[in-house]
């Protein structure tokens, strides 16, 4: 219980985005829930720079934490639009099914 | 020591609902574990210091991103029972990787030290918290010197929010739409006939005058009256 350094967010931070990997790879058929770990992942990258703005007594962390969210919400919105769109065109959601462009 | 707690709850939680988001059986609960991360993670931010981020995250992520989640979750019609059935497989594979990931960020958290020259490197030091509050500070950052990052991460959202509406339009053919221009040229004069009616007499009883409801006329009768009318006029 000592007192809360940059190590103890950096620490919070790296076992986020592990998380959020690791959702990825658990729900792999799961549209939704892989979107939401990645909004997990942003969140951890967005806790490490708001630390390290902190710890530094430097404000463009925090500023640039803000256009991470900006990004993070945009993505939000065309990802789930597009989950929608394809939801009404082949009535599933399954990333396995999604291969049309064979890419 | 009081912030000590804090952080470790904080932390704890946000770990633990963080997890229950990836592990949820039902995605609306996923959905909510990830409201629950939001706010932790919003807490976190209180104890660094960064306030105005804190209640952004809370806004943005919780009333915006999180809810938006929400909906389209309840809305789609999706067997998520189906969806899960790799979930066993990839366990080991994704826990592999995982674990491979978390010690190698820990290895270089441990090693790792802040340059003694990064203070002198910093772009925007922070104000002095007595002085001035972090969303004055980052407002008088952001609005000077990142003006114009600011206009563009709002095009971002612009063209997002554009691209999201183009995406989920459709015009279903066979829905009766109100067609505003039509309804205002419309003239009282090709909708409306003024007659005088005699006295004591009906509307009726009048040749060639047909209304709604004229006794002894069918229907078939009633509109081919009516055709012949609108063809005199």
């Amino acid at each position: 219980m000592a007192t809360i350094g940059l190590f103890h967010y950096l620490a919070v931070a790296a076992i986020l985005l592990t998380l959020g990997i690791f959702g990825i790879f658990l729900n792999r058929k799961n549209v939704i829930v892989i979107l939401m770990s990645v909004e997990l992942m942003l969140l951890a990258v967005n806790i490490n720079l708001v630390a390290f703005s902190t710890h530094l007594q430097d404000l463009v962390g925090q500023v640039f934490a803000m256009f991470v969210l900006t990004v993070a919400a945009a993505e939000a919105a065309i990802g789930l639009a597009i989950v929608v769109v394809y939801f009404r065109n082949r009535g599933t959601i399954a990333v396995e099914d999604i291969n049309l462009m064979k890419g | 020591m009081i912030t000590a707690l804090a952080f470790y709850m904080f932390a704890g939680v946000l770990v633990a609902s963080a997890t229950m988001v990836i592990a949820a059986r039902n995605p609306v609960h996923s959905v909510l574990f990830l409201i629950l991360a939001f706010f932790n993670a919003a807490g976190l931010f209180i104890l660094m210091g960064a306030e105005f981020l804190a209640m952004i995250l809370v806004i943005v992520y919780v009333g915006a991103v999180a809810v938006l989640f929400l909906f389209v979750v309840m809305m789609l019609d999706i067997n998520f029972a189906e969806l899960r059935q790799g979930f066993q497989r990839y366990l080991p594979i994704g826990g592999l990787v995982g674990l491979v990931l978390l010690v190698e960020l820990m290895l270089v958290l441990g090693a790792w030290v802040v340059a003694p020259e990064a203070a002198a490197l910093r772009q925007a030091p922070t104000p002095d918290a007595a002085a001035m509050s972090n969303t004055e500070a980052l407002g008088r950052l952001l609005y000077t010197r990142y003006a114009y990052l600011f206009q563009a991460s709002g095009m971002v959202l612009l063209v997002a929010m554009i691209g999201a509406i183009v995406l989920t339009l459709r015009d279903r053919p066979g829905t009766r739409r109100q067609s505003v221009a039509v309804q205002v040229a419309r003239r009282a004069e090709e909708t409306l006939e003024m007659r005088k009616v005699a006295l004591g007499q009906g509307i009726g009883e009048e040749k060639g005058v047909v209304t709604h409801g004229t006794p002894g006329l069918r229907p078939a009768e009633a509109a081919k009256t009516a055709t012949e009318k609108a063809e005199v006029r």
